[in-house]
């Protein structure tokens, strides 16, 4: 049996194994040019010489880790460059598509833990609602995103030089995303608040705590580490729709940058895309995890 | 008038008699003690009292007047402490304070706080959350809080039982100290004939009986207080009691098993754990499954009449 905390060689050496091994595992299955010069016969009699450059290898339009690492150069040693609407460093693609979900991921939040205290508290309301969120809750967010479109039809919030700030693109990703996120906040808040210790509520009753007290001193402070277990699976959430979002929008971000990278043929950029994404939602949960286990103690 | 009372209450779950034909009279300034074995409804009979419960037939009345909920005038300590974890000893005791005296300033109330977390002595502790105090000291909080509502009477359910015989002993003490000072009326539940003889004026056993448990007659503690720890077992009525009400309890044990087969259930010996928390690197080091041997209370018996 291993005690946590108590870091071997091997929680320091395997995990790099591990990283080695896939990234061997994609050299291998990728492709790589290879040039070959033939001398042959032009038809005319003539001799000539014909370079051709092609792809071998087993998927050999997959770029090799050493290309998919040039390639990405740029965007990596400037993260914050903008070169154009379209060609920006990755980190600055990346603040974009975070705005986008932090927005989106607020929105769900502020829909969503009502609605979990709701199905709570209520045994009334959790046999109303209960069954339409089961089945909104696996719909996918290339769904949701038309529907979207179709509610904010027209929407229009210009800005001070008459451009649009807001329009129904913007309306309808926030939708996406708020709606795709928010049934993980739904559904913990309320196992939290049916998981509210009776002893905590028998303190309410003795004290004689209004509706109002009682939610804010025992209900919310009791629930409070199943909310944010809720919260970090919305973000996680909120990140995933993101890619799909832009892709569908055309905005520039993240998931709209790989799309636009793949109708140019750049597949590296895909790949560089792929790993940030990866990234950036992984710190997004070990952050929420931070802040998850700071409650959990309490 | 009695201050509280149970006229012919009784008590059932789902059909399932608990307790019944229960009577008990509680004059003002009483100091009551209720013993039982864990399981025979000391928690319900004092939830009955408390307002948390209401009885299935019969009444609990509170001057006269019948209870139809909990409330302030009845402080209550807990079994399990019953502290709000995330509120600090202060914070908590302040709680019930604000809600039961709101017409009093903010400074009043503070002092009034400060008072009770001071008769408990732990004032050094003010500013400490529950989790970081022992359990002795959690149990005082639990106390402070259920004095600091100046109720009518209080209602102690085990408060001392889960708690290591030395620091039972001096919360044994302790309370019956502020007791001597405040007399208000007291109905202490216990598990422990020791206890409940040492710091009752009345101790009553409630014994099981296969369609519910009923309450015994009545034993008076005509001991002289204050009662001093050390020399009250040599003292004769002291002994004479503690012998009545142990026989008392074990010859209702015996005849309740008498009356049934008891069978002892194998019960999984895996908790389930929390697999939504995904976290591989610490999964990966996991203790293994919680076993119930590991936890420190379980007791498993179906009595099957
Ligand atoms: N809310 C409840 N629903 C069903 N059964 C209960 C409930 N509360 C207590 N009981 C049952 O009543 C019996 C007495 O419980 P309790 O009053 O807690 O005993 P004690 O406090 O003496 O240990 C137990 O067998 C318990 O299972
Ligand atoms: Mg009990």
């Amino acid at each position: 049996m291993k005690l946590p905390g108590k870091l071997s060689l091997n929680a320091i050496f395997l995990p790099f194994l591990g990283v080695l091994l896939c990234i061997g595992g994609w050299a291998l299955i990728s492709g790589k040019s290879v040039t070959k010069t033939t001398t042959k016969d032009d038809g005319w009699g003539d001799m000539i010489t014909v370079t051709e450059t092609k792809r071998v290898g087993l998927s050999a339009d997959l770029p090799a880790p050493s290309e998919t690492w040039v390639a990405s150069k740029p965007y990596i040693v400037e993260p914050f460059a903008k070169r154009g609407e379209l060609d920006q460093g990755i980190l600055r693609f990346t603040w974009l598509s975070l705005k986008l979900v932090v927005q989106g991921y607020l929105l769900a939040l502020l829909i969503g833990t009502p609605i979990g205290f709701l199905l709570g508290l209520s045994r009334n309301f959790t046999l109303a609602f209960d069954p339409i969120i089961q089945i909104l809750r696996p719909v996918s967010p290339l769904a949701w995103l038309p529907l979207g479109m179709v509610m904010f039809s027209g929407l229009k919030i210009a800005d001070a030089s008459g451009r649009t700030a807001f329009g129904t693109s913007d309306a309808a990703a926030l939708f996406t995303i708020a709606i795709c996120a928010m049934w993980p906040t739904v559904l913990n808040t309320a196992v939290g608040v049916r998981a509210v210790p009776q002893d905590y509520l028998n303190v309410a009753k003795v004290l004689k705590l209004s509706r109002f007290k009682t939610l804010t001193k025992i209900l919310i402070p009791s629930s409070l580490p199943y909310m944010f277990t809720g919260f970090r699976l919305s973000l996680g959430i909120a990140w995933l729709v993101i890619v799909a979002v832009e892709m569908l929008i055309g905005k520039p971000g993240i998931g709209g940058f790989l799309w636009q990278q793949y109708n140019a043929n750049s597949f590296a950029h895909i790949i560089l895309s792929i790993i940030t994404i990866g990234l950036i939602g992984f710190i997004l949960d070990r952050l929420m995890s931070l802040a998850e286990s700071r409650f959990r103690t309490a | 008038m009695p201050l509280l009372q149970l006229t012919s209450a009784s008590k059932s779950f789902s059909g399932h008699s608990i307790l019944r034909d229960i009577d008990l009279t509680v004059e003002e300034g009483d100091f009551v003690s209720i013993i039982g074995y864990s399981g025979t409804g000391k928690t319900t009979l004092i939830s009955l009292l408390a307002g948390l419960l209401k009885p299935t037939t019969g009444q609990a009345m509170m001057e006269g007047k019948p209870i139809t909920g909990p409330g302030p005038e009845r402080g209550i300590v807990f079994q399990n402490y019953s502290l709000l974890p995330w509120l600090t000893v202060e914070e908590n005791i302040h709680l019930a304070v604000d809600q039961v005296f709101p017409e009093k300033s903010a400074a009043e109330r503070k002092e009034h706080v400060a008072t009770y977390i001071d008769m408990v002595k732990l004032t050094h502790a003010s500013t400490k959350l529950p989790k970081e105090l022992s359990g002795g000291m959690r149990q005082r909080v639990s106390v402070a809080r259920a004095l600091a509502m100046q109720p009518r009477v209080l209602l102690l359910d085990e408060p001392l039982s889960a708690l290591d015989a030395l620091t039972r002993a001096t919360l044994q003490d302790e309370i019956s100290d502020i007791w001597l000072k405040t007399r208000t009326t007291v109905i202490w539940v216990t598990n422990d004939p020791d206890e409940a003889i040492l710091l009752a004026d009345r101790v009553i056993p409630l014994l099981p009986k296969k369609d519910g448990a009923t309450l015994g007659a009545a034993m008076s503690v005509p001991i002289e207080r204050p009662r001093e720890r050390r020399e009250i077992d040599q003292d004769p009525i002291f002994k004479k009691l503690r012998h009545d009400l142990v026989s008392t309890l074990l010859s209702a044990r015996k005849q309740q098993e008498a009356s049934s087969v008891t069978r002892k259930l194998a019960v999984p010996d895996i908790l389930p754990e929390d697999l939504t928390v995904i976290d591989t690197v610490k999964r990966s080091a996991r203790s293994g499954p919680l076993r119930r041997s590991q936890l420190q209370k379980e007791e498993f018996k179906i009595t099957v009449p």
